[in-house]
């Protein structure tokens, strides 16, 4: 066992883990934080998407214990209060832009730093293209590139009102 | 209608928790003291198991137990079992091979358990794993259905002769000859429907736990229909009784039909937990599920269509090989038979039709429901033959199609289904003009100047849903009847609780349903909670499958409601002081007619519990009221789907470059579910036709057994899909509901493939119509273009 400490959702952790576990290991059965999926074992699905120091990266292939010192932001600490979400997760509700709900936390985490890397105004062709390392089986992905549009662009308006307050 | 009645888009009250990470998966659940299990599988595809050695792995740190076929016959665990006879055209019964939950004597197929490890940790449990000795003589091995009944093929099980579970047979052979006899022209094709792996993104998963102070067992899985389970795994398996056994089906992310049947795992999982005296937690890997989940389709097929010189079809006939894999799953029997000849007839008038299916055992995965489920085969076998037939006919497809449409109802076909109601013109009309079909040629010119063609192909399909009424599928074999039931709590406050047996994976129920119960009783959609998934709650239900929640466990919840409104009429005509044949209940309020008195849905609720307005002698107290809905008919949604593709003929390349899909699914209650529904559907039928592909070698083994390997559809694998509906309501249902779940998966492969053989202008090409396959095939035909 070693251990490993670092910052995840804002708040300083440390846990003492298997040099094995993964970074999606220790976030679900160490931090409990389970909204992080496991859908596959060869990096494909992304249902495990979280972001690592601002950058979206698949938690199932990186070990916990590369991440010392790390900032790790999961589903559960995309909000900015309890009461409101991030634009992006209210565009996946306001545009169907989900269906059993499994891939959806890695989906609206991918979106986020999709918006960061390409800009608010994202096409059609540009969210398809960045999906490539996300699988849904139930939308078609047809309401998710959707939702990422709309999503992207509600940012825009989030941060502007942000930096007016 | 009001905002959050049947017909508005109402945004899902599930979503809140998903994309919060707030859901509530079976991984996501840990029990005080568990454990884990760690399933060694076969590597070989048929094999004889000549010992396990466990000793080296049973002392291993954190090991609690490793478990093998031999403990599993001690403890008089039963075998798993397919629930639907069907008997040969001989009329003998199906042959159907044990099915112990770890293979006994010998392995069947790559991934077939053969002993389970349970320990402390996961890590543990694999690590143990690797010191399981097992020493296996390789046999010789068969994964072709075609090539199951060959002579000299490989013997699977003693019970099966020439591996042949079936011989079945549905229609009039002599009547159907004789039209053939008399045809002006004969269409025939030979059809390979591709095996597919189902790959719903959450993983199967099962939790054991058994409680030694009460007897009783608790399940939590990742299943569509969690009574069933119960049921199985109490009566067939042999358990416990069915009062001790609880199945929990949490949040569960997909199905697609893989989620239905009864796994080896779970069973391991609950017994391991009473062996070890601790909850077992099993979570199956991607690759693993890829070995373990029941895979879809699979069938080798001759069929032929007899045309008149009008054009009228006349006959069809289908010789049908289908493959089960290694042991029959819980209801693969009836996937090739009566959920697939029994739709034959498509959308047309057919006089007469003939099936032959004979069903083989293969050392391969088990194959079962998938999406569809026998209706996207027959509609593939259908729409091909019609499209091929028109085209060798000289015929317009679409003039074709309209001009064989059945278009009186009710339209009994020659294979059992009666058809209800339907407009097959107009929502063809409808989708040929959303598509534009008049410019397809001005686009084909275009495409051709960029070195690519066009293409445009049809689906016209109809699916059989609402599955099913009891006595008819009783009468055909099932083992179980296919009612729906729900339970209508109404709390003192007026809030509201729906117990269903319907179980939702993706399909959005806790806004559907909430929507029906807040229309009927005039209250907010947010004081009504949908509750289902967990037997010690809803008291029994059949699941989610086969479009049947709207259609029959939606029907359940309007007989229940009709009860609560009988039932609250009287509390309300005690309250007011009237005759209770004068109250009237509208908008949430129950007054007596012709006056402008009134009580308020609250109230009545509230006395319904306090009873202060009537005596115990004259009414009970409370409210609260129970339905069983057995439907009369299934449903029969159909529609049209138009895809338009575009081949690159250097590359073999097939783009979607459109999708029109009008569906008639009858009555609608979230037309934003419903439209979402459609689009995965359709993205799985693409998917079907252009990339998925479980793929074996001549040894057994899945090529495909990764998300490496096997082409799941990405997102930029599609163009905007456009969809509409026609709507003509079910007559045998409350609601007018027919369903929506399968119908993109059943209509798109059809649609794609005709698109495609338009566009390169030879009909030989089986699916997946990959890039290799396409180049191939235009190459064999010598019909590669000029560029313009």
């Amino acid at each position: 066992m070693a251990a490993v400490s670092l910052t995840v959702n804002g708040k300083p952790v440390t846990a003492d883990v298997d040099p094995r576990t993964l970074l999606v290991q220790l976030l679900r059965e160490n931090l409990r934080l389970t909204g992080t999926h496991v859908g596959c074992d060869t990096s494909q699905c992304g249902a495990c998407v979280v972001h690592v120091d601002g950058k979206a990266i698949k938690s199932c292939t990186v070990l916990a214990l590369r991440l010392e010192g790390a900032n790790v932001l999961t589903i559960e600490g995309l909000a900015p209060s309890e009461t409101q979400l991030h634009p992006m997760q209210e565009a996946f509700r306001e545009n169907h832009g989900l269906q059993c709900g499994y891939c959806t936390p890695g989906m609206i985490m991918t979106a986020v730093d999709m918006v960061r890397r390409k800009g608010n105004d994202l096409d059609d062709h540009t969210i398809r293209e960045e999906l490539e390392g996300n699988i849904c089986r139930c939308t078609g992905y047809h309401n998710i590139v959707k939702a990422i549009a709309a999503g992207a662009k509600a940012m825009r308006g989030a941060s502007a009102s942000k930096a007016a307050e | 209608m009001s905002g959050t009645g049947i017909g508005a888009a109402v945004r899902r009250k599930e979503d809140q928790r998903f994309i919060t990470g707030k859901g509530h998966y079976t991984d996501d659940i840990n029990r005080p003291g568990q454990t884990y299990a760690y399933f060694l599988r076969s590597p070989h595809a048929h094999a004889t198991i000549k010992s396990i050695d466990v000793k080296a792995a049973s002392g291993m740190p954190g090991v609690l137990a490793v478990l093998t076929g031999t403990e599993l016959a001690a403890d008089k665990i039963g075998n798993l079992i397919c629930g639907w006879m069907i008997h040969s055209k001989d009329g003998s019964p199906m042959k159907m091979a044990a099915h112990p939950a770890l293979a006994t004597g010998k392995a069947c197929h790559v991934g077939d358990a053969v002993a389970v490890v349970i320990a402390e940790t996961l890590a543990q449990a694999r690590d143990a794993a690797e010191k399981v000795k097992i020493d296996y003589a390789v046999l010789p091995a068969v994964a072709d259905p075609a090539m199951a009944q060959k002579l000299g093929a490989p013997q699977i099980h003693d019970v099966a002769a020439n591996n042949t579970i079936y011989q079945w047979h549905l229609g009039d052979p002599k009547a159907v000859e004789a039209a053939f006899k008399s045809a002006k022209h004969v269409t025939k094709l030979d059809i390979v429907n591709n095996r597919l792996v189902p790959n719903a993104i959450e993983p199967r998963a099962a939790i054991g736990d058994y409680d030694s102070g009460t007897g009783a067992f608790t399940l939590w899985n990742t299943t569509q229909n969690p009574h069933v389970a119960r049921l199985v795994i109490a009566a067939f398996v042999g358990m416990a009784p069915e009062h001790k056994l609880r199945v929990i089906a949490p949040d569960v992310g997909g199905g697609f039909g893989s989620k239905i049947f009864i796994y080896p795992e779970e069973v391991v999982a609950l017994w391991a937990s009473k062996r070890v005296g601790r909850p077992v937690k099993w979570v199956c890997d991607r690759s693993e599920a890829f070995l373990a989940d029941a895979h879809g389709r699979d069938h080798v097929t001759h069929a032929e269509m007899a045309f008149d010189g009008d054009g009228k079809i006349t006959a069809l006939r289908a010789k049908t090989i289908a493959n089960l894999g290694a042991y029959m799953s819980t209801f693969s029997s009836s996937v090739p038979t009566y959920l697939y000849a029994t739709l034959l007839s498509g959308q047309y008038e057919i006089p007469q039709i003939y099936c032959d299916v004979d069903a083989v055992y293969t050392n391969t995965v088990p194959v079962d429901a998938y999406r569809g489920a026998g209706r996207p085969e027959a509609t593939f076998v259908v729409e091909r033959l019609v499209e091929v037939g028109a085209r060798e006919m000289g015929q317009d497809p679409a003039e074709l199609r309209r001009k064989n449409f059945v278009k009186k109802f009710p339209h009994q076909t020659p294979v059992i289904m009666a058809y209800d109601a339907g407009d097959y013109n107009a929502s063809l009309r409808k989708a040929m003009e959303i598509a534009d079909v008049k410019g397809i040629g001005k686009r084909k010119r275009e495409s051709a100047r960029n070195g690519k063609l066009r293409g445009i192909g049809f689906s016209t399909y109809i699916e059989a849903c609402g599955i099913a009424p009891s006595q008819a599928v009783g009468s055909l074999g099932a083992g179980v009847g296919l009612w729906e039931s729900a339970e209508v709590r109404v709390n003192p406050t007026g809030s509201v609780e729906v117990l269903t047996g319907s179980h939702a994976h993706g399909q959005g129920h806790e806004t559907t349903f909430a929507q029906l119960v807040s229309e009927r009783l005039g209250i907010p959609i947010d004081n009504v909670s949908i509750v289902h998934g967990d037997t010690d709650k809803v008291q029994f239900g059949m699941g989610t499958y086969g479009s049947r929640s709207g259609a029959v466990g939606m029907s359940a919840i309007v007989k229940a409601l009709d009860k609560i409104e009988a039932k609250a009429k009287k509390v309300a005509a005690y309250m007011l002081e009237a005759a209770e044949g004068d109250i009237e209940f509208k908008d949430g309020k129950f007054s007596i007619a012709g006056t402008d008195k009134s009580a308020a849905w609250g109230d009545v609720s509230l006395n319904a519990y306090i009873a202060h307005k009537f005596s115990g002698q004259e009414l009970e107290p409370g409210l609260k009221e129970g339905a069983f809905y057995d439907p009369t008919n299934f449903t029969f949604p159909a529609g049209c789907h138009i895809c338009e593709v575009e081949v690159d003929v250097e590359t073999g390349n097939t783009e979607v470059v459109a999708w029109t899909a009008v569906d008639d699914f009858g009555v609608l209650i979230n037309p934003m579910i419903v439209e979402g529904q459609v689009h995965g559907g359709i993205a799985q039928g693409v998917g079907q036709a252009l990339y998925e592909g479980a793929v074996y070698d001549k040894d057994g083994q899945l090529v495909t057994g990764s998300f490496m390997d096997y082409a799941m559809p990405r997102a930029d694998y599609f163009p905007l899909l456009n969809v509409d509906t026609t709507v003509t309501k079910c007559p045998s249902n409350p609601l007018g509901i027919k369903g929506c779940g399968e119908a993109g998966a059943i209509a798109a492969p059809a649609a794609v493939i005709n698109a495609i053989t338009d566009a390169i202008g030879t009909e030989s090409i089986a699916m997946p119509a990959t890039p290799a396959a396409v180049w191939a095939a235009l190459k064999k035909s010598n019909k590669l273009p000029q560029a313009a």
